[in-house]
């Protein structure tokens, strides 16, 4: 084994962890709040994406200046996506606003398939790189983790220091006594809505500046996201940024001593073992 | 209650009409852009009876799917290109002329098939039950071709393919396809040659390749070949379609220090692979990717691009000709290479690639065998690529007629291009193996 092929694997990992852990953030702060599975935050996560491109090829803006753009949209988004779609089934059980995401992933798939196609696209981006040894880590790589972790601190401030995050947190913890309270849980239900949503498209947003992607893209990156959350724990989204960085790390790792193809059956089979032995994640409480 | 949902049925209703009216169907035929510049396109072998009327020509629809969206799509475009521009030629030049003065006026349907193979198969029944296509082409890449020669032998329908080189395919025993590009095995074992010779030194190579029909065919053939030459194979790994995060297959690759990289897949992942490798600074001297280095929108990932070694089946410099076929006791069939490089150029204001070239050919060689049956009879079409061999712009072409292999490939041969920087830093092609059709020395990384 080389250890120089070991330590470029893990600082990759590591920065990739962060993203994925970003956006596997966005999927669990809905189910947390809600207690809806959001089938629809693939297609967030490719409209991220798409925005940039857009954004960067016509218009001619740095892809990163973008960013404040995509943060309003995907609140922007995400609330009206959860007016649309959810508000009015959201007491309903858990399959009928699962099917109601679905229905939203379906329809903005087919909307974007119909725009941009299903063809490759890519951003040339290019930030440098530093070197030591064989180890090389991009400017890209970095720039994308320093943004998550900027947007991780961002939404843990908002959701512990500000008065619309303590109420999100309210809802989240007990509805009606939150209603009682004189806080308008629609609105809040909403806004948690507007934010994971925002997470996912932050995060298409990052993977765009890394990787080339198609329309398609994000509902292969929705399933990576489930993966993690499970590994996180439902409803915790520090679990889900440690589940991201373990997945990208074991991605990573794992490629120098088996081949490439066996790591997605790797990263599944992590999968039902945490949902065998500790179905509420590894930071997840406890099952009683 | 009622009235708020006819309301919401309304709106649906009216959504989905205005949807509808907004999508663009794609089944039409390629409008040409312009006409193209003169060009020596084939002549007919047999002028109509000069006294007769002349007959009015008779429609004769080709059928065939292109990947205008999709992983393939780049490729695809510029294979349909070139197909679009042999039919200019052919139309400019009063259709394909029989003996007994009938003309045959080939029209295109096609469909897009998304580069999914599941709609391939789908659209060739359609090609030939509903449109009544009298003949078919291929869709780009091995694994729509491979789908769509289900439905043409199942159906008997002649069709050649371009953009399709996986040995496996055509080695099925099958009738009536034909195919253009030299196969698969056959791809990327000049490209060890040509690292011997640039690195004599060279030792070690890894050997990483796209783990579909295609990609796998070139990479089982060219393993055992570098072992050979006395190669140590450090990797040999295959990676899944769709892949766009190599970093953690670089730095695997890195550790084992190769002096060479070959293999590679399709355009996105070739394109995205090669541009991971400038970024990590990986220490190679010598890469060889199959497909994308040939496009010539590879170079839009600039420096990444310099050093690269591409397998071609075709390149703008090649030395095909008359002379060249008269040297090789062979007949030239088709316009020079030069007039359809012009040609193409004019037409679509963009260098052809091996593509391009493909496409043009895949409808020069029907062409040429309606001619040579003198019939548009599916068995005599069939008897007559059976006997041909022949040098186009396109290089050499013969099929085998082997009951096993019947349709494959057997007579044309490989160039190797190389992205290199020209005095000014602008990034330009050159053949550099083999040696005697090079344009310039390669250089390495």
């Amino acid at each position: 084994m080389n250890i120089e092929a070991l330590i470029a694997s893990t600082f990759d990992g590591l920065m990739l962890g962060f993203v994925y852990g970003l956006m596997a953030m966005g999927l669990t702060l809905i189910f947390g709040v809600m207690k809806v599975i959001n089938l629809g935050h693939g297609p967030m996560i490719a409209i991220g994406m798409f925005a940039v491109l857009v954004m960067s090829q016509a218009l001619g803006i740095n892809p990163y200046l973008t960013l404040p753009v995509i943060v309003v949209m995907g609140i922007l988004t995400g609330i009206v996506m959860y007016f649309l779609a959810l508000h009015r089934v959201i007491n309903s059980p858990e399959l009928t606003t699962l099917l109601a995401t679905f229905s939203v992933n379906m329809m903005i798939t087919g909307l974007m398939t119909v725009i941009f196609t299903t063809s490759p696209r890519g951003l040339d981006v290019t930030l440098g790189s530093l070197q030591f040894g064989q180890v090389t880590i991009l400017g890209t790589r970095v720039t994308a983790v320093v943004i998550a972790v900027v947007v991780t601190i961002a939404l843990y401030l908002f959701l512990y220091r500000t008065r619309q995050g303590k109420s999100i947190r309210a809802v989240a913890n007990n509805r009606s006594a939150a209603e009682l309270m004189g806080i308008n849980s629609s609105w809040m239900l909403g806004l948690s809505f507007g934010m994971g949503t925002m997470l996912a498209m932050i995060s298409g947003m990052l993977l765009a500046t890394m990787f080339s992607f198609t329309v398609l893209t994000g509902n292969t990156l929705e399933t990576k996201s489930f993966v993690i959350v499970v590994l996180g724990g439902l409803g915790n989204p520090t679990g889900a940024l440690f589940g991201g960085i373990i997945i990208g790390l074991l991605e990573s790792i794992t490629t120098i001593f088996i081949p490439v193809s066996w790591v997605p059956v790797l990263e599944f089979v992590v999968f039902i073992m945490i949902l065998l032995v500790r179905p509420n994640g590894i930071f997840g409480a406890r099952s009683s | 209650m009622s009235r708020k949902i006819f309301t919401l049925c309304s709106l649906v209703t009216v959504l989905a009409i205005a949807l509808a009216a907004c999508a663009t169907p794609t089944t039409e035929a390629p409008k040409p852009t312009e006409a193209p510049k003169p060009t020596s396109a084939p002549a007919a072998t047999s002028a109509p009876a000069a006294t007769a009327a002349p007959k009015p020509p008779k429609p004769l629809v080709l059928g065939f799917t292109a990947s205008q969206t999709g992983a393939q799509q780049v490729a695809s475009k510029k294979q349909i290109e070139g197909l679009q521009l042999w039919l200019d030629d052919v139309k400019k030049a009063g259709g394909i002329k029989l003996k007994d003065g009938t003309i045959y006026m080939p029209e295109m349907k096609f469909y897009d098939d998304e580069s999914k193979t599941d709609r391939v198969q789908a659209l060739y029944t359609k090609l030939i039950n509903e449109d009544k296509a009298g003949f078919l082409f291929s869709p780009y890449s091995s694994g729509l071709a491979k789908a769509a020669a289900v439905v043409s032998e199942q159906n008997g329908k002649v069709m050649i393919t371009a953009g399709a080189a996986d040995d496996a395919t055509m080695e099925q025993g099958f009738k009536n396809t034909f195919q253009l590009y030299t196969p698969a095995s056959r791809y990327l074992t000049g490209a060890v040659d040509a690292l011997q010779k640039f690195v004599p030194t060279a030792k070690k190579v890894a050997i990483v390749y796209e783990k579909d029909s295609f990609s796998t065919s070139v990479a089982k053939a060219v393993e055992p070949y570098a072992k050979s030459k006395g190669l140590e194979v450090v990797i040999y790994e295959g990676y899944d379609t769709g892949t766009t995060d190599f970093a953690p297959f670089i730095n695997k690759i890195v550790a084992a220090n190769p002096d060479a990289i070959i293999g590679g897949g399709h355009f996105a992942d070739g394109t995205t692979f090669s541009k991971q490798l400038f970024e990590k600074k990986v220490p190679v001297k010598f890469v060889a990717i199959l497909v994308a280095p040939p496009e010539p929108t590879f170079k839009d990932i600039g420096d990444a691009a310099v050093g690269v070694i591409g397998p071609s089946q075709w390149e703008p410099q090649v030395t095909y000709s008359a002379d060249a076929a008269k040297a090789a006791n062979l007949p030239y069939y088709g316009p020079s290479n030069k007039a359809f490089v012009d040609a193409y150029t004019a037409k679509y204001n963009a260098a052809p690639s091996y593509h391009s070239a493909g496409g043009y050919a895949q409808g020069l060689i029907f062409q040429k065998a309606i001619e040579d049956a003198d019939s548009i009879e599916q068995a005599k079409i069939v008897a007559a690529l059976d006997k041909m061999n022949l040098m186009t712009f396109y290089g050499v072409v013969k099929f085998s007629t082997e009951a096993k292999t019947h349709g494959k490939q057997d007579a044309h041969s490989m160039v190797y291009m190389q992205w290199q920087k020209d005095a000014s830093g602008k990034l330009l092609t050159q053949i550099v193996w083999p040696l005697t059709a090079k344009s310039a020395d390669a250089v390495l990384r």
